[in-house]
């Protein structure tokens, strides 16, 4: 496949990924904890990096699934403790962070793995980075991760989709049921974690969170459906990561900071243009009923 | 025979005691209209009961068995205000939600659930609503909702929490027909309660509670003006007025 191709493809990937997840992080009211894992993750990263002495796939992913369940315990005892849930959020991951902020600097340096790579990401190495998979051929190794990452999303999300919907609606009837309330939040979290991790090279640990959480708030203005606002939230991530991709050729500038972009003009669309949801449908019936 | 025994139940949240030492059984086929004040503790009595909510101490025994093999045999009806109304999805979906506990793990909702939901929606009177999207009901719609969900589990038992708060009367009179049946049938039901006013045509048992037990029995006997004012301290004089200082019951 040509250069191009596997940047878009890695861009997609991140899309549909982040845009299914973040369809559960916005009905369940948790942009903010995505905030906070997609940098914790990082710590993650830089420790398994110390442990394994490589960058390679499935280190990678325990580390970070790892942190992400530990800023997920942190918050939640806190908050049992009787801190502020939003102050807990920010207290926890700025402090985790900053240790994996210190760790790259003093342990790990020299490395591909630094800061500014960290926070933004840089898909334009992404089709260098080749592995050879079976059958297939060389692909790039963000590919290959994406391709599990996204694939184990969506297993787990259909297999447990009744689970999924009633624990986000109403914990406290599926817990009268003995659905394990909790055990799906930290499940929850750790798909949080791996998606983040996976769109970590391409586009960073800051743009994964508008990956996440835009395109699924784009899609809660458009339908009253579940399923087509997974469906939808999918289609509007991976269409604001090729029209990001475009839009920074076009300019020539940073491709993640382009696809981030994108997302909130496919936002500011929904806003103003959704059928039942957005300002002008709100105010045309605002006006009707006076 | 009793479905529900209460041994010293406490529970306390963050150093403050929001139970102190509940204990009460409730007979079969019984309709108990658990009363008392603001903050006396009746949710958290029924999420503790429910084991939603740790316990400082007690036991809690449903139809003489722990609550972990029961849990099918109870419905659960939460407040109103406790689910997210902006959730995607139609009132049908929400009714069929009552049932995935008896569902199952990696099964998908089938034709005989949707009936059954149907059915449900059909007591309530809320069968013209079934696709309608949940944030355009009106309150009492919403609560005959969640009525029609707790039917649609066949529970032998069920907790109601504020049924009654901010509905319309038509859902007022749904709700008690429906509550009136099901304890024809033999189920036991215990209703969360605010209105004063209506608790003695409403139940035949009342509990009345503030953090501790006050008393519990017959309405006929329980629900005076020397009991409610013991539950409710100061803040009952304005009964007195409203009841000409006579027995509410009797009124």
């Amino acid at each position: 496949m040509s250069y191009t191709g596997w940047i878009l493809l890695t861009a997609s990937l991140v899309g549909i990924s982040c845009g299914i997840i973040g369809v559960l992080l916005i009905l369940r009211r948790m942009a903010m904890m995505a905030d906070a894992i997609s940098h914790t993750v990082l710590l993650g990263i830089v420790i398994a990096f110390m442990i394994s002495e490589s960058l390679q796939g499935t280190g990678m992913l325990i580390g970070a699934m790892l942190a992400g369940l530990l800023t997920t315990w942190i918050v939640q005892w806190f908050q049992s403790k009787g801190l502020q849930s939003d102050a807990a959020i920010g207290v926890v991951f700025t402090t985790l962070f900053s240790i994996g902020v210190i760790l790259i600097a003093t342990s790990v340096g020299n490395v591909h793995l630094d800061v500014n790579h960290a926070l933004m990401g840089e898909i334009s190495f992404v089709p260098w980075n080749l592995i050879d998979v079976p059958l297939v051929g060389e692909v790039p190794l963000a590919v290959v991760l994406l391709v599990t990452v996204t694939a184990l999303v969506l297993m787990v999300i259909l297999l447990f989709y009744k689970e999924w919907k009633i624990t986000t609606f109403d914990p406290a009837l599926a817990a009268s049921f003995g659905i394990p309330v909790l055990v799906m939040h930290y499940l929850f979290m750790s798909m949080v974690s791996i998606t983040t991790v996976a769109a970590f090279d391409a586009v960073g640990a800051i743009m994964v969170v508008a990956m996440l959480i835009t395109p699924a708030a784009s899609a809660n203005l458009w339908t009253d459906r579940l399923w087509l606002m997974f469906v939808l939230s999918a289609s509007f991530g991976m269409g604001s990561s090729i029209l990001g991709y475009v839009i920074a050729i076009w300019l020539n500038t940073s491709i993640s900071g382009s696809m981030a972009f994108a997302t909130g003009l496919i936002f500011l669309f929904s806003y103003v243009f959704a059928p039942r949801y957005g300002r002008i449908a709100v105010l045309k019936k605002k006006r009707e009923t006076i | 025979m009793n479905v529900l025994d209460v041994r010293r139940l406490s529970t306390a949240y963050q150093n403050k005691v929001v139970l102190d030492s509940l204990s009460f059984s409730v007979r079969k086929g019984t309709l108990t209209g658990i009363i008392g004040p603001n903050g006396a503790g009746k949710s958290t009595m029924l999420k503790t009961l429910l084991g939603l909510q740790p316990k400082l101490q007690g036991e809690v025994e449903f139809f003489g068995k722990k609550l972990e093999t029961e849990k099918k045999r109870i419905g659960y009806v939460p407040q109103r205000g406790a689910v997210d109304w902006d959730f995607p999805t139609n009132v049908l979906d929400v009714v069929m939600m009552g049932l995935y506990g008896q569902i199952g793990w990696l099964r998908i909702p089938g034709k005989q659930h949707r009936q059954k939901a149907m059915e449900a929606l059909d007591k309530v009177a809320m069968t013209d609503y079934a696709t309608r999207q949940i944030s355009q009901l009106s309150g009492g719609q919403q609560q005959r909702v969640f009525l029609a969900r707790a039917l649609v589990q066949q529970a032998d038992l069920y907790f109601m929490d504020e049924p009654f708060a901010g509905v319309d009367a038509k859902t007022e009179q749904t709700i008690m027909s429906v509550l009136h049946e099901l304890k024809e049938q033999g189920h036991t039901v215990l209703v969360v309660h605010h209105d004063l006013q209506t608790v003695p045509r409403y139940f035949d048992q009342v509990l009345l509670m503030n953090k501790k037990l006050i008393a519990h029995g017959p309405t006929e006997k329980v629900f005076t003006t020397d009991y409610l004012s013991k539950t409710y301290g100061g803040a009952i004089q304005w009964l007195e007025g409203g009841f000409n200082g006579r027995h509410p019951v009797k009124q």
